[in-house]
């Protein structure tokens, strides 16, 4: 059997790397999870494990699946084909242990609601439908905006933030969840240097923590910095690993195709 | 029957035959033009146009026996209906513009409102002349019966009209309709094709007035563009078979309604278009309800397939049992999921594009044929042969993929 | 205002100003999820539920009424959903669709049932009856204490206060789930709130409010009732908390100010006869839309819409 060039990661049959010794308890496990819509797969036959205490990447080319793997992941879209394993167990019963950042771009900011507000919403599984919203349960609300630092905008609408602050705000509301695995789309899409410094560094505090972060990531120039493992898409899975393994110009290129110019490539601090 | 039949060969009255056509002539005008609005994503601002004409019915009717007419003459009736129903619009744009509130609460909010204020006029009316009620109710839901002459000659000229009006503004109102930003280039003034739209909508809705009512005027306005979507993708075809399944329905409907009592045109005519909807909405060769039932399984069906195939030849073991049962039936896997001599042979062909694929991306550092690698496609598809046969020089000879089996 | 108010005007305010609260509820969430025109498409098929109802029972009453309405309105989301899905049609289309049609064939059954030896006919339904649900038995206040004469009261009252008190309760006990999903829907999935279903609960609940607020308004201003204080009362405030409040503030307005006026503006100009209350609510809904959109402190557009981001 003639390899090419590059090692193991190449997704020579659509599957390469055997998931078979998968520890069952990785924060998020993929097995040849298909979505489509309509007559397209924007995901097709995926297999990724996310490991633990680690900030992973999923990078690929636009309209190559990325966000539709992460939605896929929380049992928000419906998939064709495949399992999701959250910590070993399915998406049902470990909801609580999951916090998601969507993108900015998908709620309406002009809604009537304050900073504070969407802190809370999540509070939400730990105070239910009519449960009361203790004093603690507040306390914790207004450190979590402190720590993305946006306490003094707590009484603020939504509307009037700028981007980066609104994705502090996301951010914030996902702490407030004070779950085991963070899922975050494009958390950096649009924002200012300080804001996405700060994001990075609420982050680094998860992983040091013990905590397993999940990210969307569009920028190739700042993987290296900011992640520990990295999981490139483009409609297929084209490899996964640790970032020296995985984040390759071969393997780059297979993802990107022409889209990634060998130029921009040299800029990169890639390796092989 | 032979009711029907006459009224259907235009041979029950000059009236009725003067109604049937007109009804005709505008369900073509109020299918073609409605695709506009449809098209646009605007369907329901023409339910707003249409509640709209009611206080402005009421008040025509209120000064021209201020006037000292007798108020019915459906001209100004009309007129006045049309002043109140561009209010409306007006309204509708200015509160979208203005304010924060989204295009669909102004809407509903200028329809319930208008529609109340015209309620009230009526209210106003009976009172004032209660002998003289002038029927102005049958604007609510339309009718025929007991219609004048001229006021025949009025919806039949008032639908040769709008035709007539749909044919001269068909091009700038497919392009803004598609893509208003390519028309703003090249320079048409997209907020005049627009007002110009809701203008020929608006007269599309005061001409149906007596005929089909104000509350059902809109369905004439947006069932046929969205069954006529269901027979085609091109605009133009659009808006041809929209006009075509407006006038049928237009014109079956009156006749219907012309032949028994009890049949008010306005629902009939609504009822024959919803009809013709359904029928569509099952059975349409391509966007049918049907058809694409039956492709979402084969795609289905697809996926699981080369899944299953993508995993025997990686010699994993399938856990999914639709992948298993289809597999199975295919005779390409034992109910156990060991895979028979077929389903070898299969997996090694899919292996084999498999890496035929991954020597393609790297050949061709080209999105456009590679970024086609979504694991459905066959690469047959892609590549040409020669260019096939390249990768498999690369590749080197066939590999099988149990080495207890020979390759096929 | 003594005895002649409570015996005409009391039970007709108090009619309206429950239908109002009870519409305007599931309004502010309508609204915000860009479905004001819901709203049009359930009051359209009230009528045709209210036939069918008397079709299968062969009498005019109450509960069969409810209920058919309320089953043509679960009848017509559920076909909407459908062809906008199937038909991959876009919602407004589909909402056209459904409710002409029915509405439609709600008429054709109506004019060929013989309903001439009971009361229902279509203006009734469409413009409603307010003026009409007096309290005969009243003598005055102290009415309002008399066992005898509280036992007269028109049923409609009784009807519209269970309705808004059930809504009032349901918008108290869902509002977090309502106000996660209406943000950001697909946070609330995330978190495991049954987002579609909710949807489709807050539609039923509006169809409640329409057919409740039917017989007091009639089914066409019940679309002013959904959308024009809600829509006011966003202009009005950025807290979510503070909109239902002045929604409610602003739909008991209307409802108190259209009767008064429909009962007495006429007089005040010298007519004799009054003018359709249900109508005059609407039209005094429209007007402090009106103020709102022209005065209100928060009218403006501030951040980015769903819309605009994605464009």
């Amino acid at each position: 059997m003639t390899h090419m060039e590059q090692p193991t990661i190449a997704a020579e049959d659509g599957r390469a790397t055997a998931p078979t010794a998968m520890p069952s308890d990785a924060p998020l496990v993929l097995r040849g999870v298909t979505v489509s819509y309509g007559e397209k797969p924007a995901v097709f036959s995926v297999d990724a494990t996310f490991p633990a205490r680690s900030m992973s990447a999923i990078i690929g080319p636009n309209g190559a699946g990325k966000s539709t793997l992460l939605k896929a992941a929380l049992g928000v879209i419906p998939r064709l084909s495949g399992e999701i394993h959250i910590f070993g167990r399915p998406i049902e019963k470990t909801r609580e242990r999951i916090a998601y950042v969507p993108q900015r771009a998908s709620v309406d900011w002009d809604f009537p609601t304050t900073v504070m507000d969407v802190v809370q919403m999540g509070l939400y599984r730990k105070v239910g439908l009519l449960g009361r919203l203790s004093g603690s349960l507040r306390g914790r609300a207004r450190a979590c905006l402190d720590r993305v630092g946006m306490a003094d905008f707590a009484h603020r609408q939504i509307g009037q933030l700028s981007g980066g602050q609104q994705q502090r705000v996301f951010l914030a509301r996902a702490l407030a969840q004070d779950a085991d695995l963070y899922l975050l789309d494009e958390p950096f899409a649009g924002v200012d240097a300080a804001t996405e410094v700060a994001i990075i560094d609420v982050l680094k505090l998860l992983k040091t923590q013990g905590r397993a972060v999940v990210a969307v990531h569009h920028d190739l120039s700042t993987v290296r910095d900011y992640f520990d493992h990295v999981f490139l898409i483009n409609v297929r899975r084209i490899a996964e690993g640790s970032v020296e393994a995985a984040f390759t110009t071969a393997n780059l290129q297979a993802t990107y195709g022409g889209r990634l110019a060998a130029t921009h490539l040299d800029e990169l601090s890639v390796a092989g | 029957m032979t009711a029907f039949l006459d009224a259907l060969l235009l041979q029950a009255g000059y009236n009725a035959a003067l109604v049937a056509i007109g009804a005709g002539l505008l369900g073509f005008a109020a299918g073609s033009s409605g695709t506009f609005l449809f098209l646009r994503k605007r369907a329901l601002v023409s339910d707003a146009v249409a509640h709209a004409t009611l206080p402005g019915v009421g008040l025509a009717f209120i000064l021209m026996v201020a006037l000292g007419g007798d108020g019915r003459s459906l001209i100004g009736l009309l007129a006045g209906s049309a002043v109140t129903a561009w209010i409306g619009l007006l309204l509708i744009e200015w509160i979208a513009r203005r304010t924060r509130l989204a295009e669909d609460a102004a809407i509903g909010a200028v329809l319930g409102v208008f529609f109340g204020l015209g309620i009230v006029l009526l209210t106003v009316i009976q009172a004032m002349s209660a002998g003289r009620q002038a029927g102005l109710e049958s604007f609510l839901l339309g009718s025929t019966a007991g219609m004048l002459f001229q006021d025949a000659v009025v919806i039949a000229v008032g639908g040769t009209l709008a035709v007539l009006a749909t044919w001269l503004l068909r091009r700038p109102m497919t392009l803004v309709a598609f893509d208003s930003d390519y028309a703003a280039a090249i320079g048409y003034d997209v907020r005049r094709i627009d007002l110009l739209m809701m203008g020929l909508v608006m007269a599309v809705s005061v001409i149906g007035l007596k005929l089909v009512g104000l509350i059902l005027i809109v369905a004439m306005l947006i069932i046929p563009p969205v069954t006529a979507r269901f027979w085609t993708d091109r605009s133009n075809r659009v808006i041809w078979i929209a006009g075509g399944v407006g006038g049928a329905a237009g014109y079956l409907g009156a006749v219907l309604s012309a032949s028994a009592p009890d049949l008010p045109t306005g629902p009939i005519i609504v009822l024959v278009a919803a009809a013709i909807f359904v029928v569509s909405l099952l059975f349409a060769p391509e966007r049918g309800v049907l058809a694409a039932v039956l492709r979402h399984r084969r795609f289905q069906a697809r996926v699981h397939r080369r899944q299953g195939l993508l995993a025997l030849a990686a010699q994993h073991l399938i856990r999914e049992p639709y992948t298993l049962r289809l597999l199975a039936r295919e005779g390409l896997v034992r109910p156990d999921g060991v895979p028979t001599e077929a389903g070898r042979a299969q997996a090694a062909k899919i292996a084999r594009d498999e890496r035929r694929w991954a020597v393609a991306r790297e050949i061709h550092q080209d999105a456009g044929l590679t970024g086609r690698y979504d694991g459905l496609t066959p690469i047959e598809e892609v590549f040409t042969t020669d260019e096939i046969a390249e990768f498999d020089r690369r590749l080197g000879p066939p590999v099988p993929v149990n080495p207890a089996v020979g390759d096929a | 205002m003594g005895a002649e108010f409570v015996q005409f005007s009391l039970t007709p305010i108090l009619i309206g100003t429950f239908a109002a609260i009870a519409c305007a509820l599931p309004g502010n969430f309508l609204i915000l999820r860009r479905q004001a025109l819901i709203g049009d498409a359930i009051s359209h098929v009230v009528l045709p539920g209210i036939v069918v109802a008397f079709l299968i029972t062969g009498i005019v009453a109450a509960i069969p009424m409810l209920l058919g309405a309320a089953g043509a309105a679960i009848v017509a989301v559920i076909l909407i959903e459908a062809i906008r899905r199937l038909g991959n049609i876009e919602p407004g289309a589909a909402m056209g669709v459904v409710f002409t049609t029915m509405f439609a064939a709600g008429v054709l059954i109506l004019e060929q049932t013989d309903t001439s030896r009971v009361h229902l006919d279509v203006e009734h339904a469409l413009m409603g009856n307010l003026e009409s649900l007096v309290w005969f038995r009243a003598e005055g206040w102290h009415s309002l204490l008399d066992p005898a004469a509280l036992a007269t009261l028109p049923d409609e009252l009784g009807r519209i206060a269970v309705a808004c008190a059930i809504i009032v309760a349901l918008t108290l006990v869902f509002w977090r789930w309502l106000k996660i999903a209406t943000f950001d829907e697909g946070f609330a999935q995330a978190l495991g709130i049954p987002a579609a279903a909710l949807g489709f609960g807050l539609v039923v609940t509006a169809a409640i409010a329409a057919v409740a607020a039917f017989d007091a308004v009639g089914s066409i201003i019940v679309i002013a009732m959904f959308i024009c204080p809600p829509a006011a009362a966003r202009l009005m405030t950025n807290r979510l908390e503070h909109q239902i409040w002045w929604s409610v503030a602003f739909a008991t307005l209307s409802a108190v100010l259209g009767y008064v006026f429909a009962g007495y503006g006429p007089l005040w100009f010298g007519g004799e006869n009054a003018v359709s209350a249900a109508g005059m609510i609407a039209a005094v809904s429209g007007v402090i839309l009106g103020l709102a959109c022209l005065y209100g402190p928060h009218r403006g557009r501030v951040g980015v819409g769903k819309e605009e981001a994605a464009a």
